[in-house]
């Protein structure tokens, strides 16, 4: 693991031991209510949620406990996810709204051109990631 | 019906008691209300959700943002105030400084005053880089020496007469272009936003000769790298009369609230009063001091409607959108932009997460 600046994980899944997946912690690295508060809303907002919460474990460490449990047998990890494509779409929204509020026509297009020229770097890396999942 | 209309009450109002507030908390989440659904639509959030600009001023932007809950819209308040990147002064190279300003109060200040250039424009610096390159730093000068006029009267005690350059202004730092600055923005014009900061006072011989390094950061690393000067909110609120208000009670009536809430309208002959804006009221609660009228208002607030007011400097300027839009004032592109970056930093930390997850999920799938 030794490379020059050490990439430090952003996300970390905690278990306990026996149970099947479906009451999970996750430990985020670098966030704080900025993200908790708001991935904690959007993960409540689905019904197959029993329980979700987050917790900042000292004020000192910039890391987050989230924690989600499902009713049934669905895996924790997919209120997870779909709780982060959620928010993502809440803010393209919002980003969008915005934009026709306020900027005039073309200084609109030109942004749009711009975003999606450095947008395409990130979504291939989700695409990719999205078709490996389904290859599995 | 009774039952419905409170439990909507319960839902969509955060009530003021006299003692207290209630229904604080958002609680429409699945399950909670039998006959609601309220599992998360993205359509049903679309057609609700609307922003309507109250004021686009120099360095102000005051709008409404209605159908979203508190945890987004304070979610972005903070990446405004924290993660979102401008251009400061970080390191500051002093040459000579005979004034009576000790250098690193010199520094200290130089490094809050804003900069008139857009960050996308450049690099973060790396840890560790003591030099810094052309892609990440923005260089500017101050060198100013005050000296005696010879033309003053000799009575004068003036010193605006007495000296010349006695008064250091922001105005007096000049970019330094580094490398092949003046090829890559041959049009930029990198200042500071204001020209009239006072940065220090001279007298005749004194002198300041510095040179200042200016780097990309966030507001979470130093609050002088936070592009608004503030950004906050305030639910609307909603005040109801719950009986007809009439005569003496309604004149008091209007006393307990800002001007404009409550106006007074003649009907046959008996004056009432009537809800004219709840939008302009801060709620003092001063009718909750009388006795007579604490059981006639209910005073409430919209859960979901957002009065936002930004205070913005209006450092982010792509000289790029700048000629794309020459009509608007600039301060509106800056306001856009900022919020353009603030949804980038809250979007692609989540993608980015989500792309770490795949992979988590995708290694322990495999073994």
């Amino acid at each position: 693991m030794a490379e020059s600046g050490e990439r430090k994980a952003a996300l970390e899944m905690v278990q306990a031991d026996g149970t099947d997946g479906n009451c999970v912690t996750f430990v985020l690295h670098d966030e704080d209510h900025t993200l908790g508060n708001s991935l904690r809303y959007m993960v409540m907002k689905n019904p197959d949620v029993e329980f979700c919460g987050y917790c900042i474990t000292h004020p000192s460490e910039s890391k987050i406990n989230f924690r989600i449990q499902t009713r049934g047998s669905l895996p924790a990890v997919e209120p997870f996810r779909k709780g982060l494509n959620d928010l993502m779409g809440v803010c393209q929204h919002v980003l969008d709204t915005f934009e026709v509020r306020l900027l005039p026509e073309e200084l609109r297009s030109f942004l749009d051109q711009e975003r999606q020229r450095t947008f395409d770097a990130e979504s291939l890396i989700a695409f990719s990631g999205i078709l490996c999942l389904t290859l599995v | 019906m009774a039952a419905k209309r409170s439990m909507d009450e319960l839902r969509e109002r955060v009530v003021l008691g006299e003692f207290g507030v209630r229904n604080v908390h958002t609680t429409d989440f699945p399950g909670n209300y039998p006959g609601y659904d309220d599992a998360w639509d993205q359509r049903r959030f679309e057609e609700a959700f609307r922003v309507d600009v109250v004021r686009e001023e120099d360095g102000v932007l005051e709008f409404d943002m209605v159908g979203i809950d508190a945890a987004i819209a304070n979610a972005f308040r903070r990446i405004l105030l924290a993660e979102v990147p401008t251009m400061a002064v970080e390191k500051v190279f002093v040459y000579n400084n005979t004034s009576i300003v000790q250098d690193e109060i010199l520094a200290h200040r130089l490094g809050l005053i804003p900069i008139r250039a857009d960050p996308r424009l450049f690099e973060y610096r790396n840890q560790g880089d003591e030099e810094g390159t052309e892609i990440d730093t923005l260089q500017f000068q101050l060198k100013i020496k005050c000296s005696r006029n010879p033309q003053a009267a000799k009575e004068s005690s003036d010193p605006n007469e007495l000296y010349f350059n006695h008064k250091v202004y922001s105005k007096h730092m000049t970019w330094v272009p580094l490398g092949n600055q003046t090829d890559l923005f041959p049009d930029a014009d990198f200042r500071p936003v204001h020209d009239d900061i006072l940065i220090a006072l001279l007298r005749p011989g004194q002198e300041i000769d510095v040179l200042m390094h200016c780097v990309k950061g966030i507001g979470k690393d130093h609050a002088k790298f936070s592009p608004v000067a503030t950004a906050s909110y305030r639910l609307l609120p909603d005040i109801t009369l719950l009986q007809p208000v009439e005569d003496e009670a309604a004149e008091t009536l209007q006393k307990c609230f800002s001007p404009g809430v409550i106006e007074i309208q003649n009907i046959k002959g008996k004056k009432v009063a009537r809800v004219a804006n709840a939008r302009l009221d801060t709620f003092s609660r001063e009718v909750f001091r009388h006795e007579g009228l604490k059981n006639l208002v209910r005073l409430a607030r919209v859960r979901n409607h957002y009065i936002c007011k930004w205070l913005i400097f209006c450092r982010a300027e792509s000289p790029i959108l700048l000629c794309a839009n020459k009509r608007r004032p600039a301060s509106m592109c800056t306001l856009v932009s900022v919020f353009h970056f603030s949804l980038a930093s809250l979007v692609f930390p989540c993608l980015y997460s989500c792309g770490e997850l795949l992979r988590l999920w995708f290694g322990a799938a495999l073994g």
